[in-house]
């Protein structure tokens, strides 16, 4: 047992985290500047990072669910506005069932982004969304059951012009309406199983994980400095100990967050199907519950200057309830948990 | 990273997990039951002497030499067969091992880690608690010895030890001593000392102090009226018990040392098992209240291995041991949560229910080894650096 990086692992994450801070957005106004965000989209694919689970040589995906959760954490410290976790969940999903997933798939997930989407028609029934898609025209893979499993079809969503309206300023949600055709993908090798899906959604739990850990530490980082600089009473904030403690506590659960992200980026590859999709879900509920919580706390510690637009406070905070709700936040979490462990069922009064 | 054991973990895993499926002594909860602290000793040098206790420590000193990460598989094992936690003492061998002489590391480390010597803690006094140094017990030199007065509290396990690991004022001239003026004085906490002293003598008298769960087996006050000690169980250098108390205090905040990872989740199982033995019977908030536990308690398992994993690079984590103790404190009130909403109105109906006691004792938690909110104090100054004035 040794949960410390490899020398290849650390090498990563100081590539992503420096990469992701020269490139993300240090502003609200930068997230305006298009050659910026650009650049941070070409060096995120030169890297190879969303090809990252794509299949190997041998067959298993080139790199685990730590590497992931790696580029995954940087990201969110850095609040990067680029399309990541989304590809790559798609290209993860694709390598199951044999498939390549076209340039700029995402998974489709039904609400409340919780699941894949499960389609049966030959249009969708109702709503999909393509959560962290770039801004081409999306390409949503959906599951389709049979006797046998489920096939991977695709959905295609119109490009959207003009400013985005998802609540994550830094990653896209794009909706794409019921009554939309729904296609066969061509050369899938075998049927995905339950075993694949939960598997791939350990993967989803553990890599929003990573996402939230990322932005409790960005956020805490931003909101620290801010707290040593602004004064009041002749003195700066961060000297009351009523904000000290407020930091302190956000500090410690941005600690105990990374440790149950890491154990879930671990498992992914490395546990049974089942165990790593609760390694995830562990981790998730643990990492949203806190999330929450240190990002309220950024947003008090910086007055009303925090409750404003051009604040990147609640840059970090919107990226944080995308990333909490998506594969299920911390209430579905623990409602999961509790079917596993205590036999109770979700309609429990 | 890798969670996995290896085959030399794997191997002490199979053994001692068939060591404790015929020796689990069956012990009552430790923070419900006067019984368990009666029988703790016998735990203790049982688990020692089948080759399972101090696995980090120097073999010269009886342990066995191991990575950190093994009491992690203690402490996983032991929690998985409902078997006590190990005994908490490693700060003091912490503490020992850091500031002792050889003499004092050969004297007093196979003792305290076989069990067949038992320690207890004087550091807090009724007018010294967050504030430690301000501590007044004063030893005082006459001869080879040194001559004890002064008040200690907060002491567990006082009545049955054999020694104490006592902080006292050796510079008459510092804070908190005699009557020099301000001017004279040296800081308060240059002036201490620290001592294993012997228990068992006259002059030590013992006032056990009764807990809100009812327990009156750990916790105590020892008044000390002309105690002796001789000049040779001193713990380090004259003036040297200030740096050993942070030694100390430090290593007691973590819960890799403490071994308390196994009590949590050992309480945790007995809530999943009582909530699955008629799921009907709870509502949905009750079971609620024990996932989350069940949550906090993987992170700080998981947390705890990250940090022992740490250690294979010889790091030491100073200030961080305030992250990991306000991390357990917040485990330990889930925890005690969950026990008292399964409980339901019989922690209201029956005084002696046993939720009750495991949520009460919770409380102590944000209080010993350092309050919380002197832990947060610790973390946002020399952790996050954020300024004083």
């Amino acid at each position: 047992m040794d949960t410390r990086d490899t020398p290849e692992q650390a090498e990563l994450r100081r590539a992503a985290r420096q990469l992701a801070s020269r490139l993300g957005p240090a502003t609200v106004a930068d997230l305006a500047d298009e050659t910026r965000a650009k650049r941070l989209a070409v060096a995120v694919r030169d890297a190879g990072w969303l090809e990252l689970r794509d299949v190997g040589q041998e067959g298993p995906p080139l790199a685990g669910g730590v590497e992931v959760a790696i580029v995954a954490d940087a990201l969110g410290a850095a609040v990067g506005d680029v399309a990541f976790a989304g590809p790559v969940l798609a290209r993860d999903l694709a390598r199951r069932a044999g498939a390549t997933a076209m340039e700029g798939s995402v998974v489709g997930f039904s609400s409340p982004l919780r699941d894949a989407a499960l389609v049966t028609g030959a249009v969708t029934a109702s709503p999909i969304f393509g959560v962290d898609a770039g801004d081409g025209i999306v390409a949503a893979l959906v599951l389709v059951p049979d006797a046998e499993g489920f096939r991977l079809a695709q959905v295609r969503g119109e490009r959207t012009g003009g400013p985005t309206t998802a609540t994550d300023v830094t990653r896209n949600v794009r909706v794409i309406p019921a009554g939309t055709p729904v296609h066969a993908i061509a050369g899938q090798t075998r049927r995905l199983t339950r075993d694949d899906l939960a598997q791939w959604s350990a993967l989803g739990l553990a890599v929003t994980s990573a996402d939230l850990v990322g932005v409790m530490r960005g956020v805490l980082d931003v909101t620290v400095a801010y707290a040593s600089e602004r004064r009041q009473f002749g003195v700066p904030v961060g000297s009351f100990q009523a904000v000290q403690h407020l930091l302190a506590d956000a500090h410690c659960l941005m600690e105990g967050s990374l440790s149950v992200a890491l154990h879930a980026s671990w498992s992914v590859d490395n546990r049974s199907p089942d165990d790593a999709c609760e390694a995830g879900r562990i981790a998730k509920a643990y990492c949203a519950r806190a999330a929450r919580t240190v990002c309220e706390t950024a947003v008090q510690v910086h007055g009303g200057i925090g409750n404003t637009w051009d604040c990147v406070v609640h840059v970090y905070l919107r990226r944080a309830l995308l990333s909490s709700q998506w594969f299920g936040d911390d209430a579905a979490q623990l409602a999961e948990l509790q079917e596993l462990r205590l036999g109770a069922t979700r309609g429990l009064s | 990273m890798d969670f996995r054991d290896s085959p030399a973990e794997a191997e002490f895993r199979d053994r001692l997990r068939a060591w404790l499926a015929a020796n689990n002594p069956g012990l009552p909860t430790s923070s419900t039951d006067d019984e368990y602290w009666a029988r703790q000793a016998e735990w203790h040098t049982a688990l020692y002497d089948a080759g399972f206790f101090g696995l980090s420590w120097p073999a010269r000193f009886g342990g066995h030499d191991l990575p950190a990460v093994f009491d992690v598989i203690l402490d996983d094992e032991l929690a998985a067969a409902g078997a006590p936690p190990r005994p908490s003492l490693g700060y003091l061998v912490q503490g020992i091992s850091t500031h002792g002489s050889n003499a004092i590391q050969e004297r007093f480390l196979p003792g305290l880690i076989s069990g067949r010597e038992r320690w207890c803690q004087g550091f807090s006094e009724p007018d010294a608690g967050s504030d430690l140094a301000s501590l007044r017990t004063t030893a005082t030199r006459d001869g080879d010895e040194y001559v004890i007065d002064g008040h200690k509290i907060w002491t567990s396990y006082s009545d049955v030890a054999d020694w104490c690991l006592l902080l006292a004022r050796t510079d008459a001239g510092s804070a908190g001593g005699g009557a020099a003026s301000p001017h004279e004085r040296v800081p308060k906490h240059k002036g201490l000392s620290a001592f294993a002293v012997p228990m068992q003598q006259p002059g030590i008298e013992q006032r056990p102090l009764r807990m809100i769960n009812g327990i009156t087996n750990e916790f105590g006050q020892v008044l000390f009226d002309g105690a002796r000690v001789s000049a040779a169980n001193m713990i380090g250098e004259p003036g040297e018990g200030w740096r050993l108390a942070m030694t100390i205090v430090s290593h007691e905040r973590e819960p890799g040392e403490l071994g308390y990872v196994a009590r949590y989740a050992k309480t945790v199982r007995q809530l999943e098992e009582n909530v699955c033995a008629d799921p009907s019977a709870f509502r949905r908030d009750q079971c609620e209240a024990v996932s989350w536990a069940y949550v906090q308690t993987e992170m700080l398992r998981l947390h705890v291995c990250r940090r022992l994993s740490e250690r294979l690079d010889g790091v030491d984590h100073g200030p961080g041991g305030s992250i990991d103790k306000l991390l357990m404190t917040w485990v330990e009130q889930s925890v005690g949560s969950a026990a008292l909403a399964v409980s339901g109105a019989r922690a209201v109906t029956d005084g002696d229910d046993e939720a009750l006691k495991v949520y009460l004792y919770s409380r102590a938690q944000s209080v010993m080894g350092g309050t919380s909110q002197i832990q947060k104090n610790i973390v946002a100054t020399r952790i996050l650096g954020l300024p004083t004035v």
